[in-house]
């Protein structure tokens, strides 16, 4: 468990504190998506701001994974509006694929190919010359101590590092939003602290990061929090205004008193 | 353009690192051509026959003589009795049974005709076939000999046969058999690797990453397809070389036209791949329909038997076999050393069926479900 006392101090700050002003990057209204006839997100709504950490929370099959499938244009919802990065949900999704990065909890990076080839093909295909590709490669290797295992098949590196190294190349192209689905599942307290380090650095150049998870503690450092019962928005605020509204003294509680009250 | 570079550089980086690949490549058309044209013949030699003399004179062991001196033939037994031969017939020890009966010399002498029995294991029918006709010739000889002690001279029958074997003179079965293998090669080679490569990012998860990027349904199925293609064409060239070495193949025609068609029966073959890669899920689902189609379009596609003895509704079936165009237009090529224009329909063919099939498996590849 990570103590509150490691929190980063940027963490609690919100995008208006940071930038002066809240730009509106993620829309969604009355978002439904059924498979058949269970209703895996039954009616969404809610706002994304530039730069903010926004959370994602639910038990397994709340509807989290469907949610960030559908704004990641992975997948088509049955109804309601959507906008991503300006771009219509429906019918740009090509063009939204190109401001946005995504991880996934299945494992993102091709296991038989090196770290270096793993950030060259993403950056080649988001179409990063490759001039640049290198100059980000070098600094992206140096910033995550890699030098030695740069040669390396991802197969052979700890999941750890293969987590960090993924994110990084999410965001290699620097998209406007990354989606990130349970990208610390698994990972040691050590790392999943240093993952989150490397959220806020990205949070603060400006990127959205768009997570789910389901660590409770993790929920603390988001900026806002939305918490999915049932396919539903049951709650959404500030962790501590949740913890205020629900009369908890951490994210635990505020969830197992909604997960409760069903 | 950079971007389909760039599928293509990351596809060889996994082909090559693939351990099983270098392997696949060079022992398997070696094994396969080595191992199957010799195995897959029809022509029948040690054909085992047992031979019941019930009379026991010099003219029914100058009969036997005639089959222990071919060299088609071995004599696994004499039997008094037939049903020993029968026996024989049943436990598959025999593959035809020649039964001389009694008295055969005194009829044969006296009335000037007499009777032999021939049962043959027909469960092959075709082999059955091949046995009646080789034993057939055998006894006509005989009987000639007989007409001529008799009567002397030899007898001309009054219609002659002069049968001339064009294209295959030496009535070599590999000379057949090596081109169509090579079909069989070129099409494993494609159809699998192919079929598994798709489903493979499927299972694996990596299928979603590549989905929330902004590449083209097209590049992405280019960047699979090339690297295939490129192998699949030094497969056909590999084998061609091992072919020419080994079994001596005759080429007759232009093996630029093998090429070029074999350029484009690919592409219909890969297609078909992808196109079940990305309609299954696993790649245990993807390699039961590969072979589904592989098994179905080989076995009608003329290799084995000729399509024209097939039924007409079969024959029709083949118009959607890419295997049975490019059987032909090999066998043609290399074997009559027929030119582009006497393969143009085929080769027309061929280039319809695989602009369809990658067309379809473009459409079909969906990056949002």
């Amino acid at each position: 468990m990570i103590q509150k006392k490691d929190i980063p101090v940027i963490a609690k700050a919100s995008p208006m504190e940071r930038f002066g002003e809240a730009n509106v990057v993620i829309t969604v209204k009355n978002l439904v998506k059924k498979f058949g006839d269970f209703v895996a997100n039954d009616d969404l709504s809610f706002e994304v701001y530039k730069g903010e950490i926004f959370g994602f929370l639910g038990a397994n099959g709340a509807g989290k994974t469907t949610a960030i499938r559908i704004l990641c244009g992975l997948s088509k919802p049955t109804s309601g509006e959507l906008t991503i990065a300006g771009f219509d949900g429906y019918i740009d999704t090509e063009k939204i694929k190109k401001s946005i990065g995504y991880m996934s909890q299945k494992f993102s990076l091709y296991e038989d190919l090196t770290v270096v080839e793993n950030i060259r093909f993403y950056g080649g295909i988001y179409g990063i010359s490759g001039k640049e590709i290198r100059i980000r490669t070098e600094k992206l290797i140096e910033k995550l101590n890699l030098e030695s295992v740069k040669d390396k098949l991802i197969k052979g590196l700890p999941l750890g590092w293969r987590q960090k190294l993924a994110f990084s190349v999410a965001i290699l192209h620097e998209p406007k939003i990354v989606f990130l689905d349970e990208p610390t599942g698994g990972v040691d307290p050590i790392t999943r602290r240093q993952f989150w380090d490397m959220i806020y650095e990205a949070a603060n150049r400006g990127i959205t990061v768009f997570v789910t998870t389901h660590y409770m503690d993790e929920a603390e450092y988001c900026n806002r929090v939305s918490i999915m019962v049932d396919g539903k928005i049951a709650a959404l605020d500030t962790p501590d205004g949740l913890m205020k509204t629900f009369g908890a003294n951490n994210m635990e509680g505020v969830f197992l008193k909604l997960a409760r009250g069903k | 353009m950079r971007t389909i570079f760039y599928i293509l550089q990351k596809e060889f980086t996994q082909i090559f690192r693939n351990k099983s690949m270098l392997p696949i490549m060079f022992v398997m058309p070696i094994v396969q051509l080595l191992v199957l044209s010799f195995a897959a013949t029809f022509e029948m030699k040690n054909i085992k026959i047992h031979i019941v003399d019930m009379d026991k004179t010099p003219q029914s062991r100058a009969m036997i003589s005639k089959f222990k001196g071919s060299k088609f033939y071995s004599i696994i037994n004499y039997a008094d009795a037939y049903k020993i031969a029968e026996n024989d017939l049943k436990t598959n020890k025999a593959d035809v049974i020649l039964q001389i009966p009694q008295y055969f010399e005194r009829d044969l002498m006296k009335e000037d005709k007499a009777s032999v029995q021939l049962t043959i294991n027909a469960i092959n029918g075709s082999a059955a076939g091949l046995i009646n006709a080789y034993t057939f010739s055998i006894i006509k000889d005989f009987n000639s000999n007989i007409l001529m002690d008799n009567y002397g001279q030899k007898i001309e029958m009054p219609i002659q046969i002069n049968s001339s074997f064009w294209y295959n003179p030496q009535l070599d079965y590999k000379t057949y058999m090596v081109p169509g293998i090579l079909v069989l090669l070129v099409t494993i080679i494609g159809l699998f690797l192919s079929a598994m490569n798709v489903v493979r990012e499927k299972e694996i998860g990596t299928i979603e990453q590549i989905n929330v990027t902004p590449i083209h349904k097209y590049q992405f199925i280019a960047g699979k397809l090339i690297p295939f293609w490129f192998i699949a064409m030094f497969e056909l060239a590999f084998g061609l070389l091992i072919a020419k070495l080994i079994f001596t193949l005759p080429v007759l025609g232009n093996v630029g036209i093998v090429f070029t068609v074999a350029a484009v029966y690919i592409l219909a073959v890969l297609g078909i791949g992808l196109l079940i890669s990305t309609i299954t899920n696993t790649q245990q689902q993807a390699m039961f329909i590969a072979w589904f189609f592989m098994v179905v379009f080989l076995l009608m596609s003329g290799l084995f038997t000729p399509i024209e003895s097939m039924p007409n509704w079969a024959q029709q079936i083949n118009i959607i076999n890419p295997i049975a165009y490019f059987i032909k237009v090999i066998r043609m090529v290399l074997l009559k050393g027929s030119g582009f224009s006497d393969i143009l329909p085929e080769f027309f063919s061929l280039v319809v069926y695989a602009f369809a099939v990658l067309t379809l498996a473009v459409r079909l590849y969906k990056k949002r479900n």
